[in-house]
């Protein structure tokens, strides 16, 4: 390369143009600070667009719908919102779900997501923008996304410095396990909670730094805001007092934590009990004991602060320190317990345990564990949700320890929980992702901030070489790291590219994920052709558009839980369970009905006035999540309520079959007739035995199945969904005349023996 | 007999004699076409100008247009002109008939003779029975109407023949002479009918077409000065045939489509304007993923499918929209008002529209709308308004500022200091 030679040449006629205007440097000064800010609120501004414009894949690839489950229940309520106000939507109750319970729809749900998308739309309506709810509803989540990347910007700023801000705010723009749920269309708590959960950190961060009410009444409403839109509020009750706890210990208590953290807890406690869902959780909860518990720690530490301040001796001080210590300890585990036992204090629930113990759920809740984002995070995903911020995230902690604020404890323990739970649970990785992009960015920055002042020093010292000589080049090469080093400035250089490198691989990377796996809204499913075409199976919506149509509107459909909300969204018609799984004795009934013989499913679904049964099939497609797939959780969670149903039976030597060695039970069961009902007259494959199953790859066991109960209503063009009719009772006068005669004659037997009575 | 001649004697200064009668009725889809060749004579004592036609109420009730015309020049030079059919009222005429009136364009001098081609469609007239059927079952239906013309005049000969879609006719009302051949069914030739007289008949026949009525269409046209004419359409799409009973049985649909749901059907056609673009089809639930459009000079076609194939009774909803360019459809006027001349029909093909209802919306600063609607015979609507050109420039001049003003305020913000205590 010959650096030396070029050192010392370029030096000569780059340094005589900087040196010679020395008056104007002062303007020229104010001018980069400018031209900073120029590049930064510009850079700000494309990050903005880009994570907005990069979540639209969906709606380019599909069309601008609704994804998966929850999404529809979410554009459900909104559209009921929008239509009948809030306070007909506070006290909604809803029919048409848990029939014949029906659900307190205001009461169960956090209303911040369809509050926040109704305002939306009530302003662009306000501003005579004709937009459909659907649209506006489609693009919350990417527009809050947008607003996370300015949030994760002042973040990065206040925990660092801007240029972590900036490459913070880039990183989570395109983050894939941030976009896995905020894609357009994905319209979901997520969507707008992740943005409230770091606005709330940050704005609590940002009042333990200044020490001010003002933030700290900002990051109760943030709290606030985070409570009305996703049950992972709690994750914040418990990591700020975590926080706070780790800061008294570690002897970093100072005036300003006490004034966030009681600031922050008692009016976000009292804002977030007006959310009905929530309530009194706050006093009463086991799981926001901590953040109490934590709030009297910082009474006592202030009090004791105080005495200490009174006192101005140590060893009374001391004495004085022990006893208080103890007694606040006792009283609150006193009270703790008194509070147990009496049942005030409700113990933790389920979901809360399964989230410390990845195990839990697997033996205790089936109905948790049955969901596939409730499974434990493989390795692959976080490769692929993270990609190169693994690697980023080690060297932030690393440089996060180095420069230890009150600010760096907090995002070093966000980041460990919430990777901690991220492994617990597949959907929990997207709590991570702020955590991981912000660490990263340090790391990031701090790395490239050090390398190009390694580059600038070097250039620097060779230009004081050139024109002063060498007694400055040495007192120069003291402010750089080691100038023992060789070929400093090339390894600088070198690694420079490498880090470059790495982050397009991950711009990259994040592109690719976005548009092949996270835009798919799981309702139409897209497929490739024998001839490279595009095939789209919609039987979703057409059966749920047949259900619309075609059904008596007040008709009560069964199906598994999963497409609850689907139905009464699309379908609009009243269904037994669905995905809000508040209820498991119910879906235990529709569990077991699905896993009985059909006279027996019959009386079941006679008692819960099911009309229809819709069931998924995915034998002749190849689709595999459907119903018969899903059936074993079905047999686990009414077996679980329901003794008579036993997982064995439907198993042989514990493995799960639907061809010819399957077990009787399982081919006699009412959700193998179901999906299978004449499937063994069709051909799927050329060159394979009719009644192929594709999803499994078998050959069916029972390929002659008769309905005495129920009939075929409508099957879609690909047979994804099949809908049965239930039929009505038999006519109580089709009995035989034998039928009559021995019930003429067991009447006339009892008349007789109350005779002899 | 004898009071009704009277009856029309005294309203009519004329008599007119139909001297020879055809009528053809096509019953081969679900709307039934009626071809009517009247040669008309004038045996009165005075000018006749106008002719009457009756209808039975309840086939008025049904009869979605009137059209008449007669033939000028002779042989290779035959030209058809179009003549006004109007409803008029007769003090008496029987049972409830309802009558309509064709101007003649040169009155019928006494001995004249003319022929007049009448074309007329009536709808929901064919019956479904049985009322239920299953998948493997076809449809039959009834049709009922009179072998003899129902005519104020007295009609010297007349021969009626009725077309079926095919040859499975299960039974039919004979009314001699009758005959059958393939496809046809003749009644006729009958002589001297008296004024009125009816004998009615009973075809059941077989009818798998597709029996496709809009309950309801909603259009709604936005004119935008901007070159953009946007049609939306809410359709409610209903098989009225024979309700479908029992099973669905996606097996059998899709392995024997030729004898299992011959009455359903999954496709129409809609024949939109050439020039036609952005095409849309979708429902309440999203796109609709099933649609071909092949766009040419003189029309565009689209192909829609509906979700799932319609069975008897089965429903369905759809929107379809598209854009057209402004100038193929609006136009100035002499006296500078604007005019929307657009048409009023469906563009479904072979599909009976209930209800339709028209909406057109006018580019925000239009004044003094007024429509022309020339009813029942034409079937372009026009719609008449003012409109200055400048009151298009309003939108994108509030853009433009709100832009500017954006502007504005961070150049201030930028260059104000706000705080209190300077620092």
């Amino acid at each position: 390369m010959g650096v030396k030679a070029e050192n010392g040449v370029k030096p000569t006629t780059l340094a005589s143009p900087s040196s010679s205007p020395f008056p104007s440097l002062k303007t020229l000064k104010l001018k980069t600070k400018q031209r900073e800010l120029l590049i930064r609120v510009s850079a700000l501004a494309f990050i903005y667009v880009l994570a907005f414009a990069v979540r639209l894949f969906s709606v380019l690839r599909y069309e601008s719908m609704i994804h998966e489950f929850d999404p529809y229940f979410n554009y459900r309520t909104t559209l009921f919102l929008t239509n009948n106000g809030f306070y007909e939507f506070w006290n909604w109750f809803d029919a048409e779900s848990w029939y014949p319970l029906g659900r307190i729809i205001g009461g169960t749900l956090f209303p911040g997501l369809m509050v926040t998308a109704a305002l939306i739309y009530r302003a662009l309506r306000f501003l005579t923008f004709a937009v459909h709810i659907r649209e506006v509803c489609v693009l919350t989540a990417p527009f809050f996304a947008s607003n996370t990347t300015l949030v994760a910007y002042f973040f990065g700023k206040e925990i660092w410095d801007a240029g972590a801000g900036l490459a913070a705010a880039a990183l989570i723009a395109i983050c894939p396990g941030y976009i896995s749920r905020s894609v357009a269309g994905s319209y979901d708590n997520e969507g707008v909670a992740i943005f409230a959960l770091l606005l709330t950190f940050y704005l609590f961060v940002k009042a333990v730094n200044t020490g001010s009410l003002a933030w700290g009444l900002a990051s109760a409403f943030g709290y606030f805001y985070m409570v009305s839109a996703w049950g992972g509020y709690v994750f914040i009750i418990n990591l700020v007092p975590l926080y706070v706890l780790v800061l008294l210990i570690t002897g970093r208590y100072s005036m300003r934590l006490y004034v966030a953290y009681n600031c922050m807890y008692i009016l976000g406690m009292l804002l977030a009990m007006q959310i009905r869902f929530v309530g009194f959780q706050h006093v009463q909860s086991g799981e926001h004991m901590a953040a109490l518990g934590v709030f009297f720690l910082m009474q006592v530490f202030y009090f004791v602060d105080w005495v200490k301040y009174i006192l101005n001796d140590p060893k009374l001080f001391h004495s004085f320190l022990r006893i208080t210590l103890t007694s606040a300890i006792s009283v609150g585990v006193l009270a703790l317990g008194v509070g147990t036992a009496t049942g005030y204090i409700s113990p933790w629930t389920g979901r809360f345990y399964s989230l410390l113990d990845p195990t839990y759920a697997k033996d205790h809740i089936p109905i948790i564990a049955s969901v596939s984002e409730h499974q434990p995070t493989a390795w692959s995903s976080f490769m692929f949700d993270f990609h190169v911020l693994l690697f980023l995230f080690p060297a932030g902690l690393y440089f996060c320890f180095k420069r230890l604020s009150d600010a760096a404890i907090f995002i070093v323990m966000y980041g460990l929980t919430s990777m901690y739970f991220a492994g617990v649970m597949v959907r929990l990785i997207l709590v991570a992702a702020p955590a991981v992009c912000l660490i990263s960015s340090i790391g990031l920055s701090a790395t490239i901030k050090n390398l190009t002042t390694l580059i600038q020093t070097k250039s620097k010292a060779a230009q004081t070489f050139s024109s002063k000589g060498i007694s400055s080049l040495k007192a120069s090469a003291k402010a750089s790291f080691d100038q023992a080093l060789p070929f400093q400035q090339n390894v600088a250089i070198a690694l420079l590219v490498g880090a470059f490198y790495l982050l397009s691989r991950y711009a990259i990377h994040c592109i690719w994920v976005t548009s092949e796996a996270y835009s798919s809204p799981s309702i139409v499913l897209a497929a490739r052709s024998a001839h490279g075409g595009r095939v789209i199976f919609d039987d979703y919506r057409e059966a749920y558009f047949w259900i619309r149509q075609n059904t008596p509107s007040d008709a009560k459909v069964m199906s598994w839980w999963d497409y609850g909300y689907q139905i009464t969204a699309m379908g609009n018609r009243t269904v037994i369970v669905d995905n809000n799984t508040w209820n498991n004795t119910h879906i235990a009934t529709v569990g077991r009905a699905m896993s009985s013989y059909e006279d027996e499913a019959y009386e079941i679904m006679q008692s819960l006035d099911v009309d229809y049964v819709l069931v998924v099939f995915g034998g002749v497609t190849g689709y595999s999540s459907d119903d018969i797939n899903k059936f074993l959780w079905m047999v686990r969670i009414g077996g679980g309520v329901f003794p008579v149903i036993r997982e064995p039976d439907y198993l042989v030597n514990g493995e799960y079959r639907v061809d010819k060695g399957a077990a009787p039970k399982m081919l006699n069961c009412l959700m193998y007739k179901l999906s299978y009902y004449r499937f063994g007259e069709l051909t799927t494959e050329y060159g394979k035995p009719t009644g192929y199953d594709r999803a499994r790859g078998v050959e069916i066991g029972n390929k002659d199945i008769k309905l005495e109960y129920l009939e075929e209503a409508y099957t879609t063009s690909n047979w994804i969904i099949r809908i049965y009719k239930v039929k009505p009772p038999k006519n109580r006068c089709d009995i035989t005349f034998q039928d009559l005669v021995r019930i003429v004659s067991r009447d006339a037997k009892e008349v007789v023996h109350f005779a002899n009575l | 007999m004898e009071a009704i001649r009277r009856s029309i004697d005294l309203s009519y200064s004329f008599i007119v004699d139909l001297s020879m009668d055809q009528i053809r009725i096509d019953l081969t889809s679900s709307i039934v076409r009626v071809f009517l060749t009247l040669k008309v004579e004038n045996t009165g004592a005075s000018q006749a100008s106008d002719v009457l036609l009756a209808f039975p109420p309840t086939e008025a009730e049904h009869l979605a247009i009137v059209k008449a015309s007669t033939a000028e020049g002779k042989r290779k030079r035959k030209t058809y002109v179009p003549l006004s059919v109007n409803p008029t009222e007769l003090p008496d005429a029987p049972n409830g008939a309802r009558l309509f009136s064709i101007s003649l364009r040169n009155p019928l001098k006494t001995g004249e003779a003319a022929v007049l081609e009448v074309l007329y469609i009536v709808t929901h007239c064919l019956e479904p029975f049985p009322v239920e059927i299953s998948q493997s079952e076809t449809q039959f239906v009834y049709y009922h109407d009179s072998a003899t013309l129902l005519s104020p005049y007295h009609v010297m000969e007349q021969i009626t023949y009725i077309k079926t879609p095919n040859n499975k006719v299960e039974s039919y009302t004979r009314v001699d002479p009758t005959n059958r051949a393939g496809t046809e069914l003749r009644y006729g030739l009958y002589h001297d009918l008296p004024p009125y007289s009816y004998s009615p008949i009973i075809v059941h026949f077989e009818n798998n077409n597709p029996f496709a009525v809009v309950e309801e269409l909603v259009r709604e046209v936005e004119i935008s000065h901007w070159g953009n004419l946007q049609v939306r359409e809410h359709y409610k799409l209903k098989h009225a045939g024979a309700r479908h009973k029992g099973v669905f049985s996606r097996v059998e649909y899709q392995s024997r489509p030729s004898i299992s749901g011959v009455s359903s059907f999954k496709h129409l056609l809609a024949r939109l304007p050439p020039r036609v673009h952005s095409v849309y089809y979708r429902d309440e639930i999203g796109n609709i993923s099933s649609s071909h459009l092949r766009l040419g000079s003189q029309k565009s076609e689209l192909e829609i499918e509906p979700r799932y194939p319609l069975f008897g009774g089965w429903k369905a909803t759809f929107v379809i929209g598209y854009g057209l360019p402004l100038q193929d459809f609006l136009f100035e006027s002499p006296d500078g008002r604007h005019y929307l001349n657009f048409s009023f029909g469906c563009p479904l093909l072979e599909t009976v529209v209930d209800e339709l209802t028209i909406k057109v919306v006018l580019p925000e600063g239009s004044k003094n709308p007024s429509s022309a609607v020339p009813f029942p015979v034409n079937q372009q609507l026009e719609v008449y308004y003012d409109f200055s050109p400048i009151s298009m420039l309003a939108e994108p001049l509030m853009l433009v500022s709100a832009v500017f003003l954006f502007f504005i305020a961070c150049i201030a913000y930028l260059h104000i200091d706000l705080s209190i205590r300077k620092s």
